[in-house]
C-alpha cells in the first residue's frame, strides 16, 4: 500500500496543462520534421515551416501552441495499491486543471451546460478517465482537445459484414469529411471494436501513443500504414490547400466485441497533438 | 491599396504574393483570386460563436451592432489571454463553417472579408460572390506564430463574452491565403484536386 496526498495530483495537473500548451513531444517534432522534408506542394511545405516556426515561438515566448487550449481530457491509471489521503481525487484534478488554465494564460473554452453555455471561467470540468491497474503508481496523462478537430470525430456502428474494407472506409470518409476544418496534418486516433463508449474511448486513447509507433497486431500495424498512405493520397495537404502531407500518424487501437457488431470511432486530432505524461 | 510582388522559390513561381490595407476596400476585394498570400495592415474585428449568435438577434430586432459592417473584415477567433505587455495571446483562426447561418446576413450589409479556417456552405459562397466579397484562410494551429502580427487588441462589445468578445485588433502583415474569391473561385476544392492521386 502507498499513499499520496491529492495535493501532488493538483500539482502536477497544474504543470502539465502548461508543458503540453506549450511543447508537443518529440515523436510529433520529428514527425513535423520529416514532414516538411517529404511535402511535394510549395505552399504546403511553406505552411508546414510556419507550424515550425510556431512551435518554436510558443516556447521560447511561453504563448500557446493554439489559441484553442483545449477541454483537459485526463487519463488516470491507479495502481490498485494506491491509497490517496487528503481530500477527493476529482476535485483534485479539477484545482490542477483550475490553477493550470488560470495561472498558465491558457484560454477558458469550457460552458456549463451544452445548451445554454455560460463559461465555467476556469476551464473546469476536466474529462476524466480512470482505470485501475497493478502496482502502486499513477501515471497521469494530461491531453488538452481542441474542437476544431474534435467536431470532425465520427463513431460508426457497423455490421460484421463490413469486415475490414468498411472499416477503412469509414476511417477515409471521417478524414475526408474533416479536410481542412481539422487543421491538416491530423493524427487519426482509431477504435475499433468494444462497445459504442469503448471505442470512441480507445480512439481518444490511440491518440496518446507516440506517433513513430505501431500497433503491436501484425494486421493493424498494416491497417495503420496503409490507412496513412492512402490518407497522404487524397490530396487534401497541410492547411487542406493541398499537398502529401495530410495525416502524420493512424494509430489504431482494438478491442473484442460483440457477435452482432463492429464498433468504429475515428477521433481526429490536429497537427497540435498535445499530452503530457507523467508517473507518480 | 494592393502592392505586388512574386516571391521565387527554388526556381518555381508559387503564388502572388499581396501587401493590403484593411478596411478592404472594393476594389481590392474584387481583386483578389483563390490563391493569392496575401498579408493584411490596419485594422480588423473578431468575432466568433456567440458574438456572432448575438449579432444576429439584434438584427432581428432592429437593432445596431457593435461596428459598421461595411468594408470590414471579421476574424473568427478567440485568444488566449494576453502576458503582461503582451497585445494578445496565441491568436489562430477559428472553423468557419459554424459561422455559416450568420454570415450571409452580415456580408449583405457590406461585410468585406472574412479570416477562418475550413470549407464555406453555398449559401456563404454565393453571399461573397453576390457582394464581391473574400473568404481568408489564416493557417490553423499557428496561434503563436499569427499572434506576432497583432500589434494591439481591444474589446469593443460584448465583454461579458470572455475570449468571445468583439475585438478590434491592429494588425501587421497579417498573413492570410485567399480561399475563396469575389468569382466564387474556391481553393480548398482546386488545391485538393492537384495532389489526390
Amino acid at each position: 500500500m502507498r499513499t499520496i496526498n491529492v495535493n501532488d495530483v493538483t500539482q502536477n495537473i497544474k504543470e502539465m496543462c502548461i508543458e503540453a500548451n506549450h511543447f508537443l513531444s518529440d515523436d510529433m517534432k520529428c514527425a513535423m520534421d520529416k514532414a516538411v522534408k517529404e511535402e511535394k506542394s510549395p505552399l504546403g511545405r511553406q505552411i508546414l515551416e510556419q507550424l515550425e516556426e510556431n512551435l518554436q515561438i510558443a516556447g521560447e515566448d511561453m504563448i500557446p501552441i493554439c489559441q484553442d487550449t483545449g477541454m483537459a481530457v485526463v487519463f488516470m491509471e491507479i495502481g490498485q495499491d494506491v491509497h490517496f489521503e487528503g481530500g477527493i481525487l476529482e476535485d483534485a484534478i479539477n484545482e490542477g486543471v483550475r490553477e493550470g488554465y488560470t495561472e498558465g494564460y491558457l484560454r477558458k473554452s469550457v460552458v456549463k451546460d451544452p445548451i445554454f453555455r455560460e463559461n465555467t471561467k476556469d476551464n473546469t470540468p476536466a474529462v476524466i478517465h480512470y482505470e485501475m491497474v497493478p502496482g502502486e503508481q499513477v501515471k497521469i496523462t494530461v491531453a488538452p482537445k481542441g474542437f476544431g478537430s474534435e467536431n470532425m470525430s465520427r463513431v460508426f456502428m457497423l455490421k460484421p459484414a463490413d469486415g475490414i474494407e468498411g472499416v477503412k472506409n469509414a476511417i477515409l470518409t471521417a478524414v475526408k469529411d474533416a479536410g481542412p476544418n481539422a487543421c491538416p496534418p491530423m493524427v487519426v486516433g482509431v477504435g475499433i471494436g468494444g462497445t459504442f463508449e469503448k471505442c470512441a474511448l480507445m480512439a481518444k486513447k490511440a491518440l496518446t501513443r507516440p506517433v513513430n509507433e505501431h500497433s503491436e497486431i501484425p494486421y493493424v500495424k498494416e491497417m495503420e500504414e496503409e490507412l496513412l498512405q492512402k490518407i497522404n493520397s487524397s490530396g487534401i495537404g497541410p492547411g487542406g490547400l493541398g499537398g502529401s502531407t495530410t495525416a502524420l500518424a493512424v494509430n489504431i487501437n482494438t478491442y473484442p466485441t460483440h457477435i452482432a457488431g463492429l464498433p468504429v470511432a475515428i477521433n481526429i486530432c490536429c497537427h497540435v497533438n498535445r499530452h503530457a505524461v507523467r508517473v507518480l | 491599396m494592393i502592392s505586388e510582388e512574386r516571391k521565387i522559390r527554388k526556381g518555381l513561381v508559387i503564388r502572388m504574393n499581396k501587401y493590403i490595407t484593411v478596411p478592404l476596400s472594393d476594389e481590392d476585394a474584387s481583386s483578389l483570386r483563390a490563391g493569392d498570400y496575401v498579408y493584411l495592415t490596419g485594422t480588423i474585428y473578431t468575432a466568433r460563436d456567440a458574438a456572432h449568435k448575438r449579432m444576429y438577434e439584434a438584427l432581428a430586432e432592429g437593432k445596431a451592432l457593435p461596428m459598421d459592417m461595411r468594408n470590414n473584415v471579421i476574424y473568427y477567433m478567440g485568444p488566449s489571454p494576453a502576458r503582461e505587455g503582451r497585445a494578445i495571446g496565441s491568436a489562430g483562426p477559428t472553423t468557419a463553417s459554424r459561422m455559416d447561418k450568420y454570415a450571409p446576413s452580415l456580408l449583405d450589409l457590406g461585410l468585406k472579408g472574412m479570416i477562418g479556417k475550413g470549407k464555406r456552405s453555398e449559401e456563404v459562397k454565393d453571399a461573397i460572390v453576390r457582394n464581391g466579397a473574400v473568404y481568408f484562410a489564416a493557417v490553423g494551429g499557428a496561434g503563436a506564430l499569427l499572434s506576432r502580427s497583432i500589434t494591439a487588441s481591444e474589446v469593443i462589445a460584448y465583454d461579458d463574452l470572455g475570449t468571445e468578445a468583439i475585438r478590434k485588433l491592429t494588425v501587421k502583415d497579417f498573413p492570410v491565403i485567399v480561399v475563396i474569391d469575389a468569382e466564387g473561385n474556391n481553393l480548398y476544392e482546386t488545391a485538393i484536386e492537384e495532389y489526390s492521386k
